[in-house]
């Protein structure tokens, strides 16, 4: 994890976004216990910085930020992504700007 | 033809998607379109700008004057970057200020505009519902959809659900595109007055402004580049890059962001803007390789769901092939359904029509660029560079005797080789 290099915090950006979470379906699923390396991409690649890994080693991943862009789905459908879909009706990001 | 709840139904109101129902609603046909988002465009985004050319094949010059358009692009900015320097080719004309112009646009209020001649041509709206699954016959023609608990059938359904589609291959066989095919876009929109935002772009019109791409030290030297689009009241500045490169990088794409805006000339434009948005989206840069079939039985695809994008490296096209198709779409719809057949074989006039346009055109003409731009790695890294030194060496002056611009440039050029440069010079004029 020592060679990617992060200093921005997404989450502060994202505080500007219009979302409504659906708290009760996770639209994007992950395998049980994610090949470190597979993750590593998503770390890299989610423009909303959902995918962290923490100093412990620890992986996290929020759904709740998701920009619904797909590149989860590209980089990693076969590998470490369980379930892609759309969130449910009226759910997910609204953009306003675009 | 069969009983159905409509002659079409389009999925996804984008660019394609309301060009379409617009095209079969002119025609007396019944349309309906089902957008997921809770108003056209509220899950969209572009760079971006628009080349007004096929907008103006839709729309007459008094519709086309309310479409919400941003400004219009009157300087091409091309700029090369190390983390320490920028080189920049800044190109004004006249020709900018014609009907073949660009404009700079934001697709929540674009595109609600297009949804809303798509209504007011008479063609049927749902918004807020993503569609799931398509509906197919025993042959396995597509006659419907379901969204929710609704199904709802017609004789076609024209597919327009952007780049990350989940129906093209329920649809037409469409296999998931690799990560080395498609890029991942990030963007920040910063709020300005618009006085502000036209002295930054040197114009003396609040209707006019700038579009730029940057190459090199903007993705850290990986495949792919910055952008920045001048908008009425607002700067859009972001990140494309491959997803293969950018997954292995050292830097994940919201950190380039962050460090191409903390440079100099990018921080200048951006200065004392407000963050109202940080949005994301994939953009297609496979070209013609990766396109889906784009017709099947009672099905059409158009716009970024059949991957209709172009990476020219100078410039990047989506929206104006999107208009296109769409259109084409409506109108093949149409025949189809006049003739009703609109098995693949009735509504093959699509591909025709497309085939003889200058969307298939460039798309066939630009299939092995691609391919090329991937492979052009010195120009994210070596090139910059090089552009610096020779910059340096040519204006900054430390008091010892001027170089002649020979002394200036070989030794630079050297550093790379003649051949490598001969070699990518070649390959780029062949390619691009």
């Amino acid at each position: 994890m020592s060679e990617i290099k992060i200093t921005v915090n997404v989450d502060g950006y994202l505080a500007v976004n219009k979302y409504s979470v659906d708290e009760e379906n996770a639209h994007i699923e992950l395998v049980d216990d994610p090949d470190t390396a597979e993750f590593l991409k998503l770390v890299r690649v989610c423009p909303a910085g959902l995918y962290k890994v923490d100093e412990d080693g620890t992986k996290h991943f929020d759904y709740s930020g998701c920009l619904e862009c797909g590149t989860c789905r590209i980089a990693c459908g076969d590998t470490i992504i369980a379930k892609w879909r759309y969130p449910e009706p009226t759910m997910g990001v609204q953009y306003r700007y675009g | 033809m069969e009983e159905r709840d409509f002659d079409a139904i389009v999925v996804g109101s984008g660019c394609a998607g309301p060009i379409a129902a617009l095209e079969l609603a002119r025609a007396g046909k019944s349309v309906l379109v089902v957008e997921r988002g809770d108003s056209a465009g509220s899950k969209n985004m572009t760079g971006g700008r628009i080349y007004t050319h096929s907008l103006r094949k839709v729309f007459d010059e008094e519709t086309l004057a309310t479409a919400p358009l941003e400004r219009r692009v009157v300087h091409e900015k091309i700029m090369m970057m190390t983390s320490d320097s920028e080189f920049a080719i800044d190109f004004g004309s006249d020709e900018m200020r014609t009907e073949n112009d660009s404009w700079t646009v934001l697709r929540g209020p674009f595109d609600q505009w297009l949804a809303d001649q798509a209504e007011e041509a008479g063609a049927e709206y749902v918004c807020g519902i993503p569609v799931e699954e398509l509906i197919k016959d025993e042959s396995g023609a597509v006659i419907g959809i379901r969204a929710g608990e609704d199904e709802i059938t017609a004789n076609v359904v024209i597919l327009c659900d952007g780049v990350n589609s989940l129906l093209t291959e329920q649809a037409v066989g469409y296999k998931r595109p690799s990560p080395k095919s498609i890029a991942v876009g990030i963007k920040q929109t910063f709020a300005l007055p618009e006085k502000v935002i036209s002295d930054r772009c040197l114009v003396t019109s609040d209707d006019e402004g700038v579009a730029m791409l940057m190459v090199g030290d903007a993705t850290k030297g990986e495949f792919g580049g910055g952008f920045m689009y001048t908008n009425k009241d607002t700067i859009s500045l972001g990140i494309v890059g491959g997803i293969d490169a950018v997954s292995k990088s050292d830097y994940p794409i919201y950190q380039m962001m962050e460090e191409l805006k903390a440079h100099p000339t990018i921080a200048a434009y951006i200065k004392d803007g407000e963050l109202v948005e940080h949005s994301g989206h994939m953009v297609s840069e496979g070209g013609y390789n990766i396109m889906p079939n784009l017709v099947g039985d009672g099905v059409l695809v158009a716009g970024d769901a059949a991957m209709m994008c172009i990476n020219f490296g100078y410039m990047v096209r989506g929206m104006d092939y999107a208009i296109a198709a769409g259109q084409m779409a409506g109108q093949a719809a149409v025949k189809a359904l006049d003739a009703e057949d609109t098995s693949a074989a009735g509504l093959a006039c699509y591909k025709s029509m497309l085939e003889n346009s200058f969307v298939m055109k460039d798309f066939r003409s630009y299939a092995s660029e691609p391919e090329f731009l991937e492979g052009f790695d010195r120009m994210f890294k070596e090139y910059p560079e090089m552009i610096r030194n020779i910059m340096n060496n040519m204006f900054i002056i430390d008091g010892s005797p001027n170089m002649h611009i020979k002394q200036a440039v070989m030794p630079e050029v050297k550093k790379i080789g003649f051949r490598k440069l001969f070699k990518d010079m070649r390959g780029a004029m062949k390619a691009l």
